[in-house]
């Protein structure tokens, strides 16, 4: 209830705008492949959900593929941060080729990995969500797992622990938040990378072939309505991890106090 | 200027029946000395450190910053080394005797777990000795009794303020039974009026429990209220220049804080402070500390 009244604003101002745009559109007699009314947008969303384009059946393909990159990211991440901080010394070896991944165009990857992988195959575009998801996690985690008030460090060896005393009762609590920090930007980033990944090539059935066909007929309608329906999907995965840090870090002063997620 | 030697073996107040010699002391430093930096570049942080301390005693180590007393605390605790001499607690190496878990710590920051509610930031160390569950809880509200927080016990740490925090982290350095409670500064943070109380807290902690207690302070007042005896210790390098035998009655309270002879023990650490502070001053030519001399116009 409080997180709607909070969220009032927000939901006006996007209101405001969709309603402008309605305006602007039917009085400027804006074509409709130039930029669609929102209610055009709408509409062809339903009539495209089943058939025709098949954006609902499009969009749990798409959803699966960046779920699988997201696990699959966010597993590599964690066991690369873990490494590194269980073994400092790689890491003046394997952060910079972190960094060099990261650095690398998703879109350079995108034909590389339906190649390695099988263009139809929904471990190529998993691979490529997952090459974008990687980064955000493990250098989050890395942080997280490494970034320990000394004195704590002190406290635990005052009590003898092992290291794995210490890694389980002090890092990865002091990791969490960081984790989970690192986990939003990965959601929204995960979708992006199975919607490139299908950009260059892969079955009919999922939003990226939806955006690149739509927009080769000229049916911006219909291509808005799938832009529609993927920010709807990365908000809602948003959202879950929100709602996952809610519950992991109840302490945190992110989640407690009244600064902003 | 050498350290002052303590009379043999220290005054032992409020022995207890616990195991071990009892005419052994607690903690036995040795000529010991810490030099920090490297081979070209030495900085003698402490030098020629000759003290002990009695079972159930109450010992403070006062100092101007940079004197090193922190760092002693920290040989004792053995978090860090000695580059000379020898530090033994109970009669064994600092090494041994933390692994053993012989002392408590208590920093100059709570250090809770923030994840932790105040009760499973006070069962933390038995936890990782291995204590089974039933023995954890009644071990965690008794010190919590102890500490007069019981009431706080589901509380997260951000939900106390920092008087409360330090007092659930004397519960948690308490939790084991050490035979040694090392505190380092641990209520620096604190006003003026919450640390009378905290300080009045410790010692009635002090008294129930028969604990050894060294602790580091920079507050004259603090430390002679507290204390058996009083370690004033010098900079450049940290030595400890004189001991003040603390003889006023307990148990104390605020009578104590008001009696003349409390005003007289704050003067004398006072002046043994200065004389200290001479001393280093003089023998600023061999032994320099980088960042006093430049301001001393000393030499560099």
């Amino acid at each position: 209830m409080k997180a709607l009244q909070r969220n009032i604003p927000a939901l006006l101002i996007l209101a405001a705008i969709l309603g402008g745009l309605e305006l602007f559109v039917r009085a400027a007699d804006v074509k409709s492949f130039i930029f669609p009314a929102p209610s055009a947008v709408w509409t062809a969303l339903l009539d495209n959900w089943n058939e025709g384009y098949r954006i609902f059946p499009a969009a749990k393909v798409t959803l699966t593929e960046a779920l699988g990159g997201l696990a699959m990211g966010t597993a590599t991440g964690l066991v690369v941060a873990f490494a590194v901080s269980r073994f400092p010394r790689s890491r003046d070896t394997v952060l910079p080729l972190a960094v060099a991944i990261n650095a690398i165009p998703i879109v350079a990857f995108a034909p590389i990995a339906n190649n390695w992988f099988g263009i139809l195959s929904p471990y190529s575009k998993m691979a490529v969500a997952a090459s974008l998801v990687f980064f955000p996690i493990m250098i989050n985690v890395l942080r997280g797992l490494t970034d320990v008030d000394s004195s704590a460090l002190e406290l635990m060896r005052s009590y003898g622990a092992s290291p794995t005393a210490v890694t389980r009762r002090l890092r990865i609590p002091n990791a969490l938040p960081y984790f989970l920090t690192g986990l939003k930007v990965a959601t929204t980033l995960s979708l992006i990378g199975a919607v490139v990944g299908e950009y260059f090539g892969g079955l009919t059935d999922t939003l990226g072939r939806v955006v690149v066909g739509a927009a080769s007929a000229l049916r911006f309608d219909i291509t808005w309505s799938a832009i529609l329906v993927v920010a709807l999907a990365g908000m809602g995965m948003y959202l879950l991890a929100v709602t996952v840090e809610r519950v992991l870090i109840p302490w945190h002063p992110s989640v407690r106090g009244d600064q902003p997620a | 200027m050498g350290a002052a030697r303590p009379p043999a073996g220290g005054i032992r107040v409020n022995a207890t029946g616990e195991s071990g010699a009892a005419d052994q002391p607690v903690v036995r430093l040795t000529g010991v000395g810490k030099t920090f930096g490297a081979m070209d570049a030495p900085v003698v942080a402490l030098a020629d450190i000759n003290l002990e301390i009695g079972r159930g005693e109450f010992v403070s180590l006062i100092g101007p910053s940079g004197c090193g007393k922190s760092t002693l605390l920290r040989l004792i605790g053995d978090l860090t080394d000695a580059t000379d001499g020898s530090v033994e607690v109970n009669g064994k190496p600092a090494r041994r005797a933390r692994l053993d878990r012989d002392y408590g710590m208590v920093f100059q920051s709570p250090v809770l777990f923030d994840w932790r509610t105040v009760e499973d930031n006070v069962r933390l160390p038995l936890e990782l000795f291995g204590h089974d569950r039933a023995s954890q809880d009644r071990r965690a509200s008794e010190m919590l009794e102890l500490v007069g927080l019981t009431e706080f016990a589901k509380r997260h740490p951000y939900e106390l303020s920092g008087g409360m925090q330090q007092r659930v982290a004397i519960a948690r350095a308490l939790a084991f039974s050490p035979s040694l409670l090392l505190m380092d500064e641990p209520f620096g943070a604190l006003d003026e009026m919450t640390r009378e109380r905290m300080n009045s807290e410790v010692l009635s902690i002090w008294e129930r429990t028969g604990i050894t207690v060294v602790f580091v302070t920079h507050s004259i007042p603090e430390a002679v209220f507290l204390s058996s005896r009083v370690a004033v210790m010098s900079a450049r390098p940290g030595r400890v220049t004189r001991i003040v035998e603390v003889d006023l009655p307990r148990p104390r309270g605020l009578e104590t804080r008001e009696s003349p002879r409390y005003f007289n023990l704050i003067i004398e650490v006072r002046e043994a402070l200065r004389a200290g502070d001479r001393a280093g001053a003089a023998s600023e030519a061999t032994l320099a500390s980088p960042e006093r001399t430049a301001a001393e116009g000393g030499i560099g």
